[in-house]
C-alpha cells in the first residue's frame, strides 16, 4: 500500500497511550490487517474522543504526547492505523517495539521536542490542522487557516531508508 | 575497553551495519506461535516469497489458544500447522505435544549461550537466562527473520543489576523481579539490556533465572540476560554431551560469553536482597509493587498458577508443598496450567497433580490460557485474580478484571485462605 504522509491531523492529548487502547486484545484472533479496521482506538480513554467520529475517520496524521504505543509488542497497533489511512504519528516519545513496528511497515513515528508538540497543540486549539511531512528535507509543515508553521525533525538514516524502501521486508529482501 | 555479553553476541553475529548504530544480526533461532505468525505467513505468500531461511533454526508451537476455542483461532492454528508442514520444520509442536513457548523451547534444549533469538512475543526475553540475546519483536521483524534469518537492532546499552546477599526462606525469583521492576519503573530499561549478576543469580536454578529474565520487558527492557555457568551446563548437558569432552570443557567454552570486568555499562544498580519480602502488585502496571504484608487480606475470586513466568516444575513443587493436605477456600476457584507436557508428566509422577486436585484446583492442559484472557479462565467484570503471570494491565485477564501478580508460593497460600496471604505464615 502506498504510504501518504500528509492530511488532516487528529490530536490525542495524553501520554502513555497503550497498544490495548489502540487495538484491544480480543481482536488478535484476526489474521488480516483489513479485519482490524473498525476497531481503531476503540478503548482509548480520553475525554471528548469518539472512536466512531468524523474527526478520526478523516484523520491522516496523529499528534500525541509521551511514550506512545506502550504495552504489548502486537504489530496490530500500527496496522490498524495503516488500514485507516493514518501513516504518520508525531509524538514526544515512543515505546521501543511500537516505534520499530511503524518504520518496519514503512510508516513514520516522528519524535519532536516538547516545545514543538506544545506549539502543534496550540494550533489545534485555533481550528482544524493539516500536516504535511517532507521526509527528505526532514520538515513538517502544519497549516491552520492562514497560519503556517514549519518544524524540523531528526530521523536516523536507517529509519529513513525503511520509509524509502516501503518497509523492512522490502529493505531486507533487496539487501540480504 | 572490555565488552558486555550483549556486545560480544552482537559482534559475533553481525551481518551488516547498513548505517552507523544499526546492527543487523544473524539469527540462531526464530521462534513462532499462532497469534503473531499467521499474518507474517500470509504476507510472505502474498509477496510470492513463501520460503524459510533455515527449517532447522525456526521452531513453532501452538500455545496461546489450544486446543482452538472457535473458528478464528482454529484458522490461526491451521495456518501455522500447514506452513510448518509445507516447509518441513524439524520442530513444530501441535495439540498433545505443545506447551507455553518460553517453557517448551528451553526444555527442548534449543537455546544456548551466545545465541541470538527473536520471536513475535514480548516475553522472548525469558531465553536470556541461558546467556543468549533474546528479544520480542513485531510481526514484520518476525517475517524477515523467517525469510532471511536476520534482524536489526540498535547498539545494545546494558544496565547491570547486581543482586547481592541471599534470598530469605520463602522468597523467590518472582519476588526479586517484581521488586526490581518496582524500583526501575515500567520505562526504566527501555532500549536497554538488563544483565542480572551476583550471588542471588549464582544460587538460582535455570527455572528461577527464566522467571527473572521473563519480566525484563515489564521494565521496558529489550532482553534480560544471565551469564552461563555450571548451572547452565548441567541444564543443557543432555543436549550438548556429544559436543564436549566434559562439563568442565563446556563451561570453559561458555565463559567466552561472560561480560568483561572492564565492560562499559549504561548504569550499574545494586540491590541487597537479604531481607526481601514476597512481593505483590496492585493497580494496573507491573511496577506497582508492595510487600505481601501490605496487600494481605485482599479478597480474590480466582487463583491462576502457570504461564511462561511460573508454570515450570519447580513452581508447581513450591505451590504443592503449601497445598498438600489442604483445600482451597470455598469462595475461590483455582486453576493450574503446567507449562509443558513434560512438566505435566513430572507433576503426575511426583503426586503434584494429585495434591492440586485434592485441594480443589482445576488442572488444564499446557497453554497460555488465562494470562491474556484469550481462552480459559477469563475474569468477569469486577473480579480479582491472584496470578503467577507477568502482566496486570487493565482488562488483561478479562474486561473489568483486576490481576495481582505474585509468586507460586503466595498464590498457593492465597488459594487456601481466599485472601492474599504471606505463605510464610502458614
Amino acid at each position: 500500500m502506498e504510504k501518504i504522509f500528509k492530511g488532516a491531523a487528529i490530536f490525542l492529548d495524553r501520554s502513555d497511550i497503550n497498544t490495548d487502547e489502540i487495538i484491544p486484545a480480543k481482536y488478535l484472533t484476526e489474521v488480516t490487517k483489513e479485519a482490524l479496521k473498525p476497531y481503531l482506538l476503540e478503548d482509548l480513554k480520553l475525554d471528548g474522543f469518539d472512536p466512531k467520529g468524523e474527526k478520526l475517520k478523516n484523520a491522516r496524521v496523529v499528534v500525541s504526547r509521551q511514550n506512545f504505543g506502550c504495552g504489548s509488542s502486537r504489530e496490530h497497533a500500527p496496522w490498524v492505523f495503516e488500514v485507516n489511512g493514518v501513516h504518520t504519528i508525531i509524538a514526544e516519545s515512543y515505546a521501543r517495539i511500537f516505534r520499530q513496528n511503524m518504520f518496519n511497515g514503512g510508516m513514520l513515528a516522528i519524535e519532536l521536542p516538547k516545545a514543538d508538540i506544545d506549539a502543534l497543540f496550540a494550533m489545534d486549539a485555533e481550528g482544524d490542522v493539516s500536516i504535511a511531512v517532507d521526509v527528505d528535507a526532514q520538515v513538517i509543515t502544519a497549516r491552520c487557516g492562514a497560519d503556517e508553521r514549519k518544524f524540523n525533525f531528526a530521523i536516523s538514516e536507517f529509519d529513513k531508508a525503511l520509509v524509502k524502501a516501503g518497509g523492512w521486508v522490502e529493505f531486507a529482501d533487496a539487501r540480504y | 575497553m572490555g565488552q558486555t555479553i550483549a556486545e560480544k553476541i552482537f559482534d559475533s553475529h553481525l551481518r551488516d551495519e547498513p548505517f552507523a548504530g544499526t546492527k543487523v544480526l544473524n539469527l540462531d533461532r526464530v521462534l513462532c506461535h499462532e497469534i503473531t505468525t499467521p499474518v507474517a505467513i500470509a504476507d510472505l505468500e502474498w509477496r510470492g516469497k513463501d520460503r524459510v531461511f533455515d527449517s532447522s533454526k525456526i521452531k513453532a508451537v501452538i500455545d496461546h489458544v489450544t486446543p482452538s476455542k472457535d473458528s478464528k483461532t482454529a484458522l490461526q492454528a491451521k495456518m501455522l500447522r500447514d506452513w510448518a508442514r509445507r516447509h518441513k520444520l524439524q520442530d513444530f509442536f501441535d495439540v498433545g505435544q505443545n506447551g507455553v513457548c518460553h517453557a517448551l523451547f528451553p526444555e527442548k534444549g534449543y537455546i544456548r549461550p551466545g545465541f541470538t533469538v527473536i520471536m513475535g512475543d514480548s516475553h522472548t526475553c525469558t531465553h536470556g537466562a541461558f546467556g543468549a540475546f533474546a528479544a520480542g519483536v513485531g510481526t514484520t521483524d518476525l517475517e524477515v527473520g523467517i525469510l532471511k534469518g536476520v534482524c536489526a537492532f540498535r547498539e545494545p546499552a546494558t544496565i547491570r543489576v547486581n543482586l547481592e546477599g541471599a534470598l530469605p526462606q520463602g522468597v523467590y525469583a518472582k519476588d526479586v523481579i517484581l521488586y526490581v521492576i518496582g524500583q526501575l519503573g515500567v520505562n526504566g530499561a527501555t532500549d536497554r539490556v538488563l544483565e542480572f549478576v551476583g550471588p542471588v543469580v549464582d544460587a538460582m536454578t535455570m527455572e528461577a533465572r527464566m522467571t527473572l529474565c521473563n519480566m525484563a520487558i515489564e521494565a521496558g527492557g529489550t532482553c534480560g540476560i544471565c551469564m552461563p555457568d555450571m548451572v547452565t551446563v548441567n541444564y543443557l548437558w543432555p543436549f550438548i554431551q556429544d559436543d564436549y569432552a566434559s562439563k568442565e570443557a563446556a563451561l570453559e567454552d561458555f565463559k567466552r560469553w561472560h561480560s568483561d570486568a572492564d565492560a562499559d555499562y549504561d548504569q550499574v544498580i545494586t540491590f541487597d536482597l537479604s531481607s526481601l519480602e514476597p512481593q505483590v502488585t496492585y493497580d494496573y502496571k507491573p511496577d506497582c509493587v508492595k510487600p505481601v504484608g501490605q496487600m494481605a487480606g485482599t479478597a480474590v475470586d480466582q487463583i491462576y498458577i502457570g504461564t511462561c513466568t511460573n508454570g515450570r516444575i519447580e513452581d508447581l513443587r513450591i505451590a504443592a508443598a503449601i497445598l498438600k493436605g489442604k483445600t482451597i477456600a470455598p469462595t475461590v476457584r483455582g486453576i493450574v496450567s503446567p507449562a509443558t507436557p513434560r512438566i505435566f508428566r513430572t507433576a503426575l509422577d511426583e503426586g503434584i497433580i494429585q495434591i492440586f486436585m485434592d485441594a480443589g484446583f482445576c488442572v488444564t492442559n499446557p497453554t497460555c490460557g488465562a494470562c491474556l484472557g484469550m481462552s480459559n479462565g477469563v475474569l468477569a467484570e469486577g473480579e480479582v485474580c491472584a496470578s503467577t503471570s507477568n502482566r496486570n494491565f487493565n482488562g488483561r485477564m478479562g474486561k473489568g478484571g483486576m490481576v495481582h501478580l505474585m509468586s507460586p508460593a503466595t498464590a498457593a497460600a492465597t488459594a487456601v485462605a481466599g485472601v492474599i496471604t504471606d505463605a510464610r505464615t502458614m
